[in-house]
């Protein structure tokens, strides 16, 4: 807060905007949305050269839904019984995993303090770093639960339905992660606590899609939990990328 | 509005029980350089981190062009450049798309911007080159080059000559020369003095 007396924040604002021309430093802002892209462009960068990275949570889920049938029984009625619960159970703690990288590396090597003095919104450029774990891991987990659901004997006609909904939910599950992982930079050896900030808050996703799921395999009416499911990622966007800033920002005092 | 640009008033800030900024106040004019000196632990980043918004003290203020820089951080963080102990750079990126990225960020650069500036600090062998191929003293050079790329009249520089041989003191001395002469101002956190080529510079000592 300012002293009485002192210019406002309109005051800096316009010094911001005259100091180019005052110090013959000329350069042109980035616009917030290109600021973002870039974001995403290098956290998709990243990813495509540390590609045993970007498998660790597609095996994952692969190995725990291949481990029900030789668990429980090789009977597809029994199986078909469970799908929704192991699909999403595994969809939930595949995304887990990815979580503990999503700011990590960029706290280590002083990229998000670049973010944090760049002017630009934090906000902005933590949804654009959300956007990426999804697009990593949240959409491949959608487009691998097929397969998953067809060896727990789901029927064909039902893998549209579950491709929407594991895609939607784990639209919620990245941004309710995010916050987590936000929370718990500072912090080493986080897995364990990102895990407990994390899950209860993604009861209701994994509830809401295993309706989804299970409504998707019986035949029955989908779009009641999908549309639950969209809802709590429109909440997501709008709350979560406010909150992992504010938590990336006390993580890096 | 205040002749100094930069006016630091009674900064005290704890971590814990450790009295870290006891009361540092300090004012800087345009083309001033300020060079930080002090014993591990005295607490030279924590005073960077403190003046570029990044950590909160629990008294005091800095003003810029006579405002509270608290007023409109935001506003602020355009105005500054912060270099800290290791480059911001991503082993599995070369340095040109280190470079593309980070400024990319905070102001649009065209191709020949990046070029030129790399051949500047000498790394222009580096551009195609993933930076965990470089040697540390070739990364703190791509780091230089960042920081001339940002273009802001505020630079925080932190240890800026390390890793870096004679030639690339020099060129740290070089780049705050030419700061210095747009009317830019440096504050630079060192163990090692500033290459004497710096001119103009002022001594603050920090005390443990």
């Amino acid at each position: 807060m300012s002293a009485p007396g002192t210019p406002t924040a309109e005051a800096l604002a316009a010094a911001a905007a005259a100091a180019p021309a005052s110090g013959a430093m000329l350069a042109t802002p980035t616009p917030a949305l290109a600021a973002a892209g870039l974001a995403l462009q290098r956290d998709l960068t990243l990813a495509f050269r540390k590609r045993g990275q970007l498998v660790q949570p597609l095996a994952f889920f692969g190995m725990v839904t291949l481990l029900f049938p030789l668990a429980i029984s090789p009977e597809l009625a029994r199986l078909r019984e469970v799908a929704p619960g192991v699909v999403w159970a595994g969809a939930l703690l595949a995304s887990l995993l990815a979580l503990e990288f999503l700011f990590r590396d960029d706290a280590y090597d002083g990229t998000l303090e670049q973010y944090a003095l760049s002017g630009q919104s934090l906000t902005a450029l933590m949804f654009a770093k959300t956007a990426a774990h999804w697009l990593l891991t949240g959409l491949p987990l959608a487009l691998m639960a097929p397969l998953a659901a067809l060896s727990l004997g789901a029927p064909t006609v039902s893998l549209p339905g579950i491709v929407a909904s594991v895609a939607v939910g784990s639209v919620a599950l990245s941004l309710i992660g995010s916050i987590g992982a936000g929370l718990t930079l500072g912090i080493k050896r986080s897995g364990a606590l990102l895990a407990l900030l994390t899950l209860p808050l993604s009861l209701p996703v994994l509830i809401f899609g295993a309706r989804a799921t299970q409504l998707a395999i019986s035949g029955g009416p989908l779009l009641p939990p999908l549309e639950l499911l969209g809802a709590l990622a429109v909440l997501g966007i709008t709350l979560a990328p406010l909150a992992a800033a504010a938590a990336v920002r006390i993580s890096l005092e | 509005m205040s002749s100094e640009r930069l006016q630091v008033e009674n900064l005290h800030l704890w971590r814990g029980e450790r009295h870290v900024l006891k009361g540092v106040s300090f004012t800087l004019g345009r083309g001033a350089c300020l060079q930080v000196t002090g014993v591990n632990g005295a607490g030279k980043t924590t005073l960077l981190r403190t003046l570029c918004g990044l950590m909160y003290p629990e008294e005091g203020r800095v003003l810029w062009d006579g405002t509270d820089v608290r007023a409109d951080l935001r506003a602020f963080h355009t105005l500054l450049a912060y270099l800290g102990h290791e480059p911001p750079l991503k082993a599995d990126l070369t340095a040109w798309e280190n470079l593309h990225y980070w400024i990319g960020v905070r102001r649009r650069v065209e191709p020949r911007e990046f070029e030129a500036v790399l051949g500047r600090v000498g790394a222009a062998g580096c551009a195609q080159r993933l930076v965990r191929t470089l040697s540390a003293g070739q990364r703190r050079r791509v780091a230089l080059a960042g920081l001339a790329l940002l273009s802001v009249p505020l630079w925080l520089l932190d240890e800026p000559t390390t890793n870096l041989d004679t030639d690339g003191q020099q060129l740290v001395a070089d780049l705050i020369l030419e700061q210095q002469g747009r009317g830019g101002t440096v504050i630079a956190a060192v163990h090692h003095a500033l290459p004497r080529a710096v001119r103009d510079v002022q001594h603050l000592e920090l005390a443990a």
